[in-house]
């Protein structure tokens, strides 16, 4: 048992270990799993969210973070950044995956106006942040290796966001600064066609992921958005594909579209993978149109 | 030694020794039939092709069997191995598994992994140095994983800790 090994006089490692074995389901007597370091195949942990889960590059997917199988725990580092020609979007977090089934990340969000600020009133160069918390459990399914039936890889999430700036937030029309976007994943590599197919839907109050508080003075409350990935694997460690992620509307100020990707998605290494991007997020806080670049470097391990 | 008497007991559905090699070891009696590989195979020929034929799997189940012994992940599940009559077999099973005229000779694939104690990270670096066994026989990508796909579900057999 593997709790046994970091503690091998205790019951109570052990009892743990039980009643984890059998949530996870594995584990007996008979054949004990080695606590092995590393192992899944390059990209089916998936690359990084700007939101800090494991998906595409807007889209959440049922993957679980980290480089761990279902016999370890491993952890997960991020960074992304898209500019466009009126703002730049950071995007940050670390993270671990346990034994192919839980992920918690921690991150950040940055979202610098540059000279759209000032015309806001807000300063040049005004800088709205939030706080992310995620949370992620795979409930059954296995995306990898279910090839000789339909049934996805899926999973159940939570995002706990907290922005940053609360009296702006409110002058902006946002009912409040933080909130809990739950969302479910469904995930499928279609390996006979080279296919990776993802479908999310997401229950969210947020106004541009939550950068822009939650609810607002035009539309407040929960609204199931849609999220979704279609890529092509052209080799084990190159993913190309498009991904669509549909947002609420919720502040008169400033109307909010939904945003699409072109993206492709390479593993440099067992480590190290790296996603570059087309993105186009729609209408953000008074610009029309907004379209950029994309790049983000994710370790695993 | 492909039309040894024994095919004719396995024919009958008999339970035999078997000895196809002069420096294959013996090993316990048991059914032949293709469903042993656990798989149906692909149908058409175009995958087989793309392999280049039996050739092509030869090729590439030897190369397989070279990195089973020098993949530090994977060497210790190994050791013990009948790299002739493995390399035989698992050649035998792609190929049928590939659409093409093989029939496959060997155990079952429970019986087969039975005592190896695979985990699926072991699966994992074993798929990778198939994957890069194929490359090197420049099988295009989508027909290495018209090939993993069928093999991918077998993992809940050949996992078995």
């Amino acid at each position: 048992m593997r709790a046994s090994r970091i503690c091998p006089r205790s019951v109570i490692p052990t009892l743990m270990a039980s009643v984890l074995s059998g949530l996870v389901g594995i584990g007996s007597a008979s054949a004990k799993p080695e606590y092995v370091w590393g192992g899944k195949l390059d990209l089916t942990r998936g690359v990084s969210t700007v939101d800090g889960s494991a998906g595409g590059g807007i889209a959440s997917w049922a993957l679980i973070s980290g480089n761990e199988t279902r016999d370890g725990i491993g952890g997960t580092a991020n960074v992304t950044a898209l500019r466009s020609h009126n703002f730049t979007l950071t995007s940050y977090a670390a993270g671990i995956g346990a034994w192919d089934r839980y992920e918690v990340t921690l991150g950040g969000q940055d979202f610098d106006t540059g000279r759209t600020g000032g015309r806001l009133g807000l300063g040049n160069g005004y800088t709205f942040h939030q706080d992310i918390l995620g949370l992620k459990a795979r409930l059954f399914g296995d995306a990898v290796y279910d090839q000789d039936h339909w049934t996805p890889q899926v999973a159940v999430g939570a995002q706990i966001k907290s922005a940053d700036h609360k009296a702006i937030l409110h002058a902006l029309g946002a009912r409040r600064a933080s909130g809990v976007d739950y969302y479910v994943s469904a995930t499928k590599i279609l390996l006979d066609r080279s296919l990776l197919i993802d479908a999310t839907i997401r229950m969210t109050e947020a106004n541009q992921w939550g950068l822009l508080g939650f609810g607002g003075d035009r539309r407040s409350g929960y609204q199931p958005q849609f999220e979704g990935s279609i890529g092509y694997l052209v080799t084990p460690r190159l993913l190309v594909g498009a991904e669509l992620r549909t947002k609420p509307d919720n502040l008169r100020f400033a109307r909010e579209g939904d945003a699409a990707d072109l993206f492709a998605a390479v593993a440099l290494s067992k480590t190290l993978s790296a996603t570059l991007a087309w993105a186009e997020i729609g209408d953000v806080a008074t610009l029309r149109r907004q379209s950029g670049l994309y790049l983000s470097l994710q370790a695993g391990f | 030694m492909r039309l040894h008497p024994a095919s004719l007991f396995v024919a009958l559905g008999l339970a035999l020794p078997f000895t196809a090699g002069a420096t294959e070891k013996p090993v316990d009696p048991y059914v032949q039939s293709d469903r042993n590989a656990g798989v149906t195979p692909i149908q058409g020929d175009g995958v087989y092709k793309a392999f280049h034929g039996k050739a092509g799997i030869d090729r590439i189940v030897h190369r397989l069997n070279g990195y089973h012994h020098t993949d530090p992940r994977i060497s210790d599940l190994f050791h013990a191995a009948d790299d002739q009559r493995l390399e035989r077999t698992l050649s035998e099973m792609f190929c049928y598994v590939l659409g093409g005229p093989c029939h496959y000779t060997g155990r079952d694939m429970a019986s087969a992994h039975k005592d190896m104690g695979v985990q699926i990270a072991h699966q994992n670096a074993q798929i990778e140095d198939l994957q890069k066994a194929m490359a090197e026989e420049h099988v295009p990508v989508w027909a290495q994983n018209k090939l993993l796909a069928k093999l991918a579900p077998l993992e809940r057999v050949t996992v078995t800790r």
